[in-house]
């Protein structure tokens, strides 16, 4: 027999159409409409999960979002998984394959359930307390253990296949929830010509009005209604209606995050189209008409499956035509579970009775059940409840004390009256005011552009929670608020919060308030026993409302059993921080399109496809992608690297320095503004000449260096780092604007604008000469450190003559477009000296061997000029420059064992000492070893035959002659001290 | 996100800007005048308040323009934005 | 060899040369771009010296034939023109403003251009640029500085839906791949 509860008629779903689907392995059937909850329901499947530390056997308790025991994972395969969903959100579709979570072997016959069996030894806060001791159990033995059992479901193990999709929207007035009040804040919104997006987490709009069969709304049955207010929506061109969309967070400036499932629902879903769409939507105002949260009452074995709350199950019934027992037990504060009680009389539910914490609960809906001949019983409250996988009956007990008396039943539907959800507006930092008449939190003064209305706002009625929503639409809008007119819905009332008085031994009594992380009413006894006193500290010792749906059941009760005990009202204590995300999100939509090779801009050269064709292996480089070394054949790094060394220092080499900062520094005042922010002086240099250059940051360490040509009297043409291209522009600016605004100079990045091709070797200028027109590039006429413009291979050039190698160079800016062709032309005019393309490490190994130093690699923030060598490039002469004054603070001045650039030689020439190893004077000394220095660079130099290190060494000029030793993991290297420069001291071939 | 009102372009989303720092931090004209434990304070020193801050930002992806605003950090509400130069409202 | 720098005239070669992507994107090639800076005091003789009015508000297009001047700060203007109009525009201003007191630095190769027209092209551009689009909020004409996904772009609306996009290099194929991926959400 199939779906055993499914009503013959009623509800929203399609009975023409029959879905099937698997739950644990194990084939179920559907329809169209349904929520995996509602389905499983409909078989009459109460039994969906364990709790979370007891193992409990858990069932479906709610029919919405706060949802905290019937957490699935959905998915027909590990790429497609999704762990931790509510089944009552999940929509069902045809082949829908879900699980359950947190038991093993099976749901009826869980080995964890033996936590629910010793208990009382694991209290609230058991896991400050053990595990403490033996140390070294902690890893091998208790971590694993609490590892398998603790958590909710699985992670699936392969990447998700899904695509997600990101959008920015700007409104001005985005309703949350689209139940009658945002509905009615939404069309009066739409009315003034506002841009209205209203979203709401169901896979329709309606809210409540989706399973309410009696009132009537303007003379329509609610049902209809919702149909006209829909259309009239959809009219408007401006109106944007977003279902199955979860406003998630409210960040500053009303900046809302909504989370739109897009093809959940549809069931085994193409990944072309994307699963979800993170929105992040400006709203110049927002109203939140989220709706209420209905609670728990906190009574004895209130979690077996079977119970759940009485409006979850009215809507299961009206929505869902499904049944949630055949003999249901009512247990109430409120007036909302009498309607319930005689909706399932209505439809053939035996009522077992109405159990009303109440003395004298009156008023329609409690009449209309009395008329009906429910068995009522006031002041009255529910000792305890038996069943093992599924509830089987429950002893009433009158409050005032006596005997009690068991009825038996399938099903208990209990209410604590509602809880307004005001999340939203919580995150958005506005204060909640404490009303007692409601026992209840509502939104008081709002923080940001912001208002709420309906339920949300404690609204009781159907009439006015329209009345409040067409209000606050209108006052968003700047319109007028049009009335409606609402019959046949009589007013609920009621609630209670705390836990119920129950006649019993506190101490053997297990009545939860967190569900999902299995907190007890006993356990926030034993929390403030243990001298919690504020909200927060109860909430982290118990774990109450740290679940992911955040105490939206248990919040409220936790505050009432919290107040008679610390004699104090409720708004005295507080609440705590509602936080986002509202319902979880699956972090793909976060990740958004961000995934592969779109995470983050690649950035190539226009010389880059060349250099692919060939076969070189690339580096990252900030985000760009630096050709490292081209192999030939079989040959390895270390092999391809001594061949371009050799190439470079013996013939020619041709190497892509397109990816280096540069920035046009323009205007009468460019020197001065040179000579403000870097150390040396600029001006004398001649138009036409280069000058190497360092900057400082403001405390006097080097931040960036690079070359500096002077084009003309008024344009500079400065080049940075590869990395520091955005941060040397940006420090610039702020200087230029904030500090030097007087200065007639602007600064442009032409980074991109050039392609740059070194050509360095001492048959450079034979390769280069012949493509050169408009310019002599004789050692006469361009000698190192000079430029000229002129054109290469037709195409306009700024040629330096600059090395960053020690060999005669050339290093030639052109238009980008260019680049490639201008590559290829230097390629063919050097064939005959066999040039030679190198790569970033070449480049590295040669700068080494001439103790050029690479900032970030020689310097790391806590380098001055002086400590590498370079403090005669400071031009003395000028009052100021960035970094001048810190340097000549007295603790710089008097400061004697500065770590300073040395080089370093290994006794044994074939050992390569590994970057980042320190120094020490003597290896046998105890530890921990006095470190004299570091590292920064280390290469086998092929030009040499021998390995080449440079390091920062205490005092390291000094100590030139000095044999040290570096500690390694396989041994001490013995390595003498010399200076920085292993090759062409004199600097001769720089001349060629 | 915040919504940044700079003062050349308008409110724009936060995250076209660059933070810069607490503002009206003034490097002195002639750094050689100042002793060095002014200095030190110009140079690392910053207010780090709960509440009302004067602070730079830069509207990065946008006209580029370094300016002032003041910012509530605990609220995040923004009093106010000017120019460089200008002095607090 | 002498002959070679005399005789190779080399054709540029485009940031998004052969590579696909939204039937509503369109590479723009060639032209010539500056990034022009001027005082206050001079926009009126660069104004004459270009044929423009420079003194329009920030973030806002002026046009006369092939030269657009897009103000994308107080100061600051990018400048798009036809190739061959290159060298007299940096010859005029040179004339004109003889105190030397603005920048022109050619960036004609640090960006290129991306044409974008359709009447989902808001949507897509939505994808990833944090702007409202609105047409009273972005007006036709609109041009400015902002961002998309993790590049630097400048957006100029042409038309209602019609808008110039322009980007540098490096990044180019970045926010061509973008422009795709999230065009496949949209239909025309």
């Amino acid at each position: 027999m199939t779906q055993p509860y499914r009503l013959s008629a009623g509800g929203r779903i399609d009975r023409a159409r029959t879905l099937t689907f698997s739950f644990d392995g194990k084939r179920y059937t559907g329809h169209p409409g349904d929520t995996l909850a509602s389905a499983l329901l409909a078989n009459g499947v109460h039994l969906v999960g364990r709790s979370f530390k007891y193992h409990r056997p858990r069932g479906i308790l709610t029919a919405g979002g706060e949802e905290p025991n019937a957490l699935v994972g959905v998915g027909r395969d590990d790429a497609h998984f999704t762990p931790n969903l509510r089944a009552t959100q999940v929509e069902l579709y045809d082949g829908l394959t879900s699980e359950s979570q947190n038991r093993a072997p099976s749901l009826e016959r869980d080995y964890g359930a033996i936590n629910d069996v010793f208990w009382r030894f694991f209290p609230a806060g058991f896991y400050y307390k053990t595990f403490m001791w033996p140390r070294k159990a902690w890893t091998k033995f208790f971590e694993p253990r609490i590892r398998e059992m603790a958590g909710l479901g699985r992670s699936p193990q392969t990447p998700d296949a899904a695509r997600y999709a990101q959008r920015f929207a700007h409104c001005d007035v985005l309703v949350v929830g689209a139940g009658p009040a945002g509905l009615a804040a939404a069309l009066a919104a739409a009315k003034t010509g506002a841009r209205v997006i209203l979203c709401d987490e169901q896979s329709e709009a309606g809210g409540s009005l989706l399973a309410e069969p009696d009132a009537q709304i303007d003379g329509l049955p609610a049902a209809e209604w919702l149909k006209t207010a829909l259309a009239q929506l959809a009219a408007y061109p401006q109106v944007k209606l977003l279902t199955r969309t979860t406003a998630f967070g409210y960040f500053p400036h009303n900046m809302i995050g909504l989370a739109q499932a897009l093809t959940d629902h549809e069931g085994e879903r193409s990944d072309a189209q994307p699963r979800g769409r993170l929105w992040q939507v400006r709203a110049k105002r927002v109203v939140i008409a989220a709706g209420a949260i209905e609670r728990p009452l906190v009574f004895p074995d209130n979690d077996r499956p079977g119970i759940m709350l009485a409006e979850a199950a009215r809507i299961y019934l009206e929505r869902y035509g499904v049944l949630p027992g055949r003999r249901a037990l009512i247990f109430t504060a409120h007036d909302g579970a009498y309607r319930t009680a005689l909706a399932l009389h209505r439809a053939g539910c035996a009522i077992a009775g109405i159990v009303d914490l109440r003395p004298n609960a009156g008023g329609p809906w409690v009449a209309a059940a009395q008329k009906a001949g429910l068995a009522i019983y006031p002041a009255s409250t529910i000792a305890t409840t038996d069943g093992r996988l599924r509830i089987t009956g429950a002893t009433i007990k009158p409050i005032a004390g006596g005997s009690g008396q068991r009825v038996s039943c399938d099903t208990l539907l209990m209410s604590g009256g509602f809880t307004p959800s005001v999340h939203l507006f919580s995150q958005s930092r506005g204060k909640l005011v404490f009303d007692a008449t409601l026992d209840a939190f509502l939104p008081g003064a709002p923080a940001e552009a912001c208002s709420v209305a309906g339920s949300a706002a404690g609204v009781p009625s159907l009439a006015e929670v329209l009345a409040s929503g067409a209000e606050a639409g209108a006052a968003a809008a700047g319109g007028s608020a049009v009335s409606y007119q609402v019959t046949n819905a009589p007013v609920a009332q009621g609630g209670f919060i705390g836990a119920v008085p129950y006649h019993g031994d506190p101490g053997s009594v297990r009545a939860f308030l967190d569900y999902q992380n299995d907190v007890t009413a006993k356990d926030i006894a034993l929390a403030m026993r243990e001298g919690m006193k504020s909200v927060e500290h109860v909430k982290r010792f118990t774990t109450n409302g740290m679940a992911t749906d955040q105490g939206k059941l248990s919040n409220m009760n936790a505050l009432g059993i919290m107040s008679p005990v610390l004699g104090k009202p409720v708004p005295a204590i507080g609440t705590t921080t509602f936080r986002m995300p509202y319902t979880p999100v699956p972090f793909g939509y976060f990740a958004g399109y961000a995934r592969g090779e779109l995470f983050e801009p690649e950035r190539r050269t226009a010389i880059h496809s060349w250099a692919e064709a060939q076969g070189a292996v690339f580096e990252d480089v900030s985000l760009w992608k630096r050709a490292r070394y081209f192999p030939r054949g079989s040959e390895d790094m270390h092999k391809a690297v001594a061949r371009e060394c050799r190439a470079v220092r013996n013939g020619v080499g041709i190497f892509d320095a397109s990816t280096l900062g540069k920035i046009e520094v323009v205007g009468p005042d460019a020197a001065e503004f040179l000579n403000r922010m870097y150390i040396n002086a600029w001006t004398k240099l001649q138009p036409g000449k280069l000058r190497y250059g360092i900057l400082l940051r403001e405390d006097g360490f080097v931040i960036d260096d690079g070359v500096i040509g002077r084009i003309t009297d008024t344009r500079f043409h400065v080049t940075t780092t590869t990395g520091g291209a955005a941060r040397v522009l940006t420090m610039m600016e702020d200087y230029l604007q904030t500090e030097f605004p007087e200065l007639n100079v602007w600064l442009t990045s032409t980074t991109e604008q050039y392609a740059v091709i070194a050509v360095q070797g001492p048959m450079a200028r034979k390769v280069v000469a012949p493509l050169i027109t408009g310019a002599d590039i004789s050692a006469e006429a361009l000698p190192h450190m000079s430029m000229v413009e002129c054109k290469i291979a037709g195409v306009p050039a700024r040629l330096f003559r600059v090395s960053f190698t020690g060999e005669l160079g050339f290093e030639i800016n052109v238009p980008a477009d260019y680049g490639r062709a201008v590559w290829e032309a230097l390629m063919a005019s050097g064939k005959p000296y066999d040039i030679t393309p190198y790569g970033t490490e070449t480049m590295h190994v040669l700068r080494a061997e001439k103790g050029y130093i690479i900032v970030g690699q020689e310097t790391d923030g806590t380098v001055t000029p002086d400590d590498v060598g370079y403090a005669g490039m400071i031009g003395k002469a000028k009052p100021d420059f960035v970094g001048k004054r810190a340097l000549a603070r007295k603790a710089f001045a008097e400061q004697t064992n500065r770590k300073q650039l040395v080089g370093l030689l290994t006794d044994d020439p074939t050992l390569v000492l590994d970057e980042g190893a320190h120094i020490v004077a003597d290896p046998a000394q105890p530890k921990p070893m006095t470190m004299l220095g570091h590292i920064t660079s280390s290469y086998w130099s092929e030009t040499l035959g021998r390995s080449v290190a440079l390091a920062l060494l205490r005092d390291g000029r000094a100590r030139t002659g000095e044999q040290l030793y570096v500690p390694l993991a396989t041994g001490n290297a013995r390595v003498s001290v010399v200076a920085p420069v292993f090759y062409d001291p004199e600097g001769t071939r720089l001349n060629g | 996100m915040l919504l940044i009102p700079c003062p050349y372009c308008g409110n724009r989303p936060e995250i076209e800007f660059a933070y810069g720092g607490e503002a009206h931090v003034v490097r002195a004209a002639d750094p050689r005048k100042e002793d060095d434990a002014a200095w030190t304070e110009f140079l690392y020193f910053r207010k780090n308040p709960r509440g009302d801050h004067a602070e730079r930002w830069r509207h990065a992806f946008g006209c580029g323009r370094f300016f002032n605003v003041k910012r509530n950090t605990y609220t995040d509400h923004i009093e106010a934005s000017y120019r460089i130069g200008e002095t607090l409202p | 060899m002498d002959n070679l720098a005399e005789t190779t005239s080399l054709s540029r070669l485009f940031a998004l040369s052969g590579q696909a992507g939204d039937r509503r994107c369109r590479p723009v090639t060639g032209g010539a771009r500056f990034s022009l800076r001027v005082k206050q005091a001079s926009l009126g003789a660069a104004g004459e010296a270009l044929g423009l009015d420079l003194t329009g508000p920030i973030n806002r297009a002026v046009s006369s034939g092939q030269r657009t001047a897009l103000r994308l700060g107080p100061d600051e203007w990018l400048l798009l023109l036809a190739e061959a109009d290159a060298a007299s525009v940096a010859a005029s201003l040179a004339q004109r403003l003889t105190d030397g007191l603005y920048s022109l630095a050619d960036i004609s190769h640090r960006q290129t251009g991306i044409a974008l027209e359709g009447a989902a092209v808001t949507d897509l551009l939505n994808g990833g640029c944090p702007l409202d689009f609105d047409l009273a909020a972005f007006p036709v004409g609109m041009a400015t500085r902002t961002i998309f996904f993790k590049a630097e772009i400048v957006l100029w609306r042409q038309d209602t839906a019609r808008f110039h996009m322009e980007v540098w290099r490096s990044f180019a194929p970045y926010v061509w791949s973008l422009l795709a991926n999230v065009g496949r959400e949209y239909a025309d």
